[in-house]
């Protein structure tokens, strides 16, 4: 009985709308020490929330257990009834959801929910269990921890909601905490503060935990142990330190060679210097609501931004989120029209709203979206999807259309056979492959990428990464191609402009990132990516004025 | 109604057994009203009886009604008003409804303002009541009926769509739409209308039902179908009093009433997969 946790050959079978069953996870065993806390990592659909939720006995609706044991101490989960099992959930152990703002009840004060789990289980009169949260809220080091208990969830951030969480995970003192993609949502400045509050209220508590990541860099920070799956199976299991620096499993070297970041090398740098440049955007002041006495919209999203693109090169824009850089695209692309500013393409000034300009005009400049499912037609086929720009700016009959459809699913190199197929029935990077040839079938001369791999795994978007300078390559395009992950900027981009609550605070190229005289901004950023390196974390050093003055937490 | 959005290419549209027996009872009546003259074996506006609320017979099929008149012959006849009229306007309250109410989603502004504002002041006013003063205002004739019935359920319809395609309008992909440089009638014909048309669909088979129901009610107060031809909800109306007797001239329309309604809803719930989700 050394393990705290013991996963014997767990099996997990899930029916699917058409009534078949597919097993999801096959015969997964691992074990968590006291403790220890185990990093569950995968791309999605590899099960890695399915095992961490058979640790509390749940599964999903449509799933059920067929085969193998959870032992959590002298429990067997998997065998445990319903009744058995409400009352090992919170005292033995604890769940922290990915999305904290939809775990808290908006219409209740966040103490009297923090401390539930103590009220259900009887644990503690409500004063103790009060102190006790506020002993957890400074551990988990949120600021005001005697008064934060007594707002409401929309009056703190975030970060500071992601941590509630945590202390409302912890009160009932469970000897297993499951964190499932905790910091996913979180921008990278507040991702390191919950990062460290978590890890050292689990070295505190000596407690046990499984935390549920795909992005290595963070689990690299806090794991002790790495279990990485793939479809269901385990592929490796090793320490920390055994993972990141000496994989054994082709998969994990796969995963890991997705992470090293790749600096983008400009292909002639000195020629293009004093070219006359493709897009300006200057002085655009840009935001949402009613406008105001003093003609000002009430949400100023972008206060005054210029950027310039040249041709066959690519502006990366950085920031967390808030910081106006989708609006800054909306607004290029004529969806929102800017209160003043102007956008000069091609040496012509375009009219404000995508109405107004002409059909040649918006050709020549098209716009991907970030959720490539919502961005694709459900209800229309591949092939119908990718016809419409070419009928519509090229006025192409239909076999003309056809067999540039088949090039364009060339191009980004999918089937030709998906052109039959609905969205629904595409993967992620497959959609999103499909909005890319929509907006090349325009045969555009800048691209505008929002946040296009923010919603896929690791090694998707490092394809579709590739993918795009290709296309570079061989179609003369340029992009923005606007994120808040500077790995994938650095990858792609000639410039990078970093922007903050609406303005742009500095351009540079890829190579000066890290400098030295960088903006305290940038420099704030930049040092708050995590890095494949266990001490990380621990040996960062943050400058604290600098950490107050714009990490938003 | 099945005519539309049939894509050539593919043919596998596949309708299960409800379906189908809920087309066959439609077609029938469609049928029926086509060629009711031909078949019904008395005028309709004959007394053939000299017993009132007869019961059912070899000569009376359906027995006859509060003045001795032929049931069987008054529904075949008052079929081409129910089915008709009905019809009629509840496809002219949606297709304009639903094509108004996209327009509004997409457009928004002044112009969603305006029609929803007015539409509202339309759905204030009381449907009988509405009903009431065109028809006699306009004098009672079947264009007037079904056009009052129209205007009756329009705004009921626009709202309806209006609040779906509200939801679909915020969808990048009309987005993308609009970026593109599309106009308002494409996006709603192409982007909008195919991921909102199931439930559309079930609300033109409820609103069919509730205009039945109206016709009936307009023929009662006398403003609906003149007499001697009525309608079904006249005849139930007019022969109520026979529903102690057990009288078969109230079962029949009733019955009428129930296999129509019923089967056009029956009809919406199993219409194909692919017209009512065009997603799946």
């Amino acid at each position: 009985m050394a393990n705290l946790v013991e996963v014997r050959d767990l099996k997990v079978e899930a029916k699917t709308d058409t009534g078949r069953t597919v097993e999801i996870i096959r015969g997964v065993s691992f074990d968590i020490a006291d403790g220890e806390i185990v990093a569950l990592i995968g791309e999605s659909g590899s099960g890695k929330t399915t095992i961490a939720l058979t640790l509390m006995g749940h599964t999903r609706p449509g799933c059920k257990i067929v085969d193998g044991s959870v032992r959590l101490g002298a429990n067997d989960m998997a065998a445990t009834s319903r009744k058995g099992l409400a009352k090992l959930r919170g005292t033995e152990v604890a769940y922290v959801p990915q999305s904290a703002a939809a775990a808290f009840n908006p219409a209740q004060r966040i103490m009297d929910q923090v401390i539930e789990v103590v009220r259900i289980h009887g644990l503690m009169s409500d004063e103790v269990a009060k102190e006790r949260a506020i002993e957890l809220f400074r551990a988990l080091a949120l600021p005001n921890a005697d008064t934060i208990g007594d707002r409401y969830p929309h009056q703190v951030s975030g970060g500071q909601l992601q941590r509630l969480s945590a202390a409302m995970a912890l009160i009932g003192n469970p000897r297993l905490v499951i964190f499932d993609e905790p910091t996913t949502a979180l921008d990278v400045t507040t991702q390191i503060e919950v990062l460290r509050a978590f890890k050292s209220v689990m070295k505190a508590g000596n407690l046990a935990g499984v935390y549920v990541s795909h992005d290595l860099a963070v689990v690299a920070q806090i794991a002790d142990r790495i279990v990485v799956l793939k479809g269901g199976e385990v592929q490796e299991i090793g320490t920390a330190e055994q993972i990141l620096t000496a994989p054994q499993h082709p998969y994990t070297q796969e995963l890991l060679a997705a992470f090293k970041p790749r600096i983008h090398a400009s292909a002639e740098e000195t020629g293009s210097k004093f070219q006359k440049p493709l897009l300006e955007a200057k002085g655009i002041v840009a935001g949402y609501g009613p406008i105001q006495p003093n003609g000002m919209p009430l949400a100023l999203a972008l206060k005054s931004v210029d950027i310039s693109l040249e041709e066959g090169r690519n502006l990366g824009i950085i920031g967390e989120s808030g910081c106006g850089k989708s609006t800054l695209a909306r607004v290029i692309a004529g969806i929102l029209p800017p209160v003043s500013g102007h956008i000069i393409f091609d040496g012509k000034e375009l009219a404000a709203d995508a109405r107004q300009r002409r059909r040649e005009e918006l050709r020549k400049l098209q716009i991907v979206f970030q959720f490539a499912d919502t961005a694709l037609n459900p209800s229309k086929a591949v092939g119908d999807i990718l016809e419409r720009p070419l009928a519509f700016y090229h006025d192409m009959d239909r076999a003309a259309r056809q067999a540039r459809v088949d090039q364009l699913l060339d191009m980004v190199r999918l089937p030709r056979t998906l052109k039959f197929r609905r969205p629904a029935e595409l993967s992620g990077g497959q959609k999103q492959r499909v909005n890319l040839a929509r907006a090349l079938a325009a045969d555009p001369k800048i691209i505008l990428c929002d946040e296009i791999t923010s919603a896929l795994d690791t090694v998707v978007a490092a394809a579709i990464i590739d993918l795009l300078k290709e296309l570079q390559r061989e179609l003369k395009l340029s992009y923005i191609f606007i994120s808040h992950d500077l790995s994938v900027v650095q990858a792609i981009c000639d410039e990078i402009a970093v922007m903050y609550a609406g303005e742009k605070v500095e351009q540079m190229p890829p190579s000066a990132v890290g400098n030295a005289n960088a903006h305290p901004y940038s420099k704030l950023l930049f040092s708050s990516v995590p890095k494949l390196d266990t001490g990380w974390l621990d040996g960062l050093e943050r400058d604290p004025e600098l950490v107050r003055a714009f990490a938003q937490r | 109604m099945a005519g539309f959005a049939l894509s050539p290419r593919k043919l596998g549209y596949r309708f299960n057994a409800v379906g189908i027996a809920a087309l066959t009872v439609i077609l029938f009546w469609a049928a029926i009203a086509i060629f009711a003259p031909l078949l019904i074996p008395y005028p309709v506006g004959d007394i053939v009886d000299f017993d009132y609320f007869g019961p059912m017979s070899q000569k009376f099929v359906m027995g006859t009604d509060y003045l001795g008149r032929d049931i069987f012959s008054r529904i075949l006849m008052g079929a081409r008003y129910t089915v008709g009229i009905s019809l009629a306007s509840v496809t002219i309250a949606c297709v304009s409804g639903v094509t108004l109410g996209m327009c509004a989603a997409v457009t928004g502004g002044w112009f969603d303002t305006c029609l929803s504002r007015f539409l509202d002041a339309l759905i204030s006013i009381p449907s009988k009541l509405f009903g009431l003063v065109i028809v006699a205002a306009m004098g009672p004739s079947i264009p007037v009926l079904i056009i009052t019935m129209a205007i009756i359920y329009t705004p009921g319809s626009y709202r309806f769509a209006r609040s779906l395609a509200v939801n679909i309008n915020t969808m990048d992909f009309v987005t993308v739409a609009r970026a593109r440089g599309e106009g308002v009638f494409y996006i709603i014909r192409s982007e909008i209308l195919p991921n909102i048309l199931g439930p559309v669909l079930a609300d033109f088979g409820l609103r069919f039902v509730f205009i039945v129901l109206l016709l009936s009610g307009l023929s009662f107060l006398g403003l609906g179908v003149q007499p001697p031809n009525a309608d079904w909800g006249a005849l139930v109306r007019e022969n109520i009093g026979g529903l102690s007797y057990g009288a078969p001239a109230v079962m029949f329309p009733s019955i009428a009433i129930a296999t129509l309604t019923i089967s056009v809803n029956m009809l919406i719930d199993n219409l194909p997969q692919k017209i009512r989700d065009r997603s799946a």
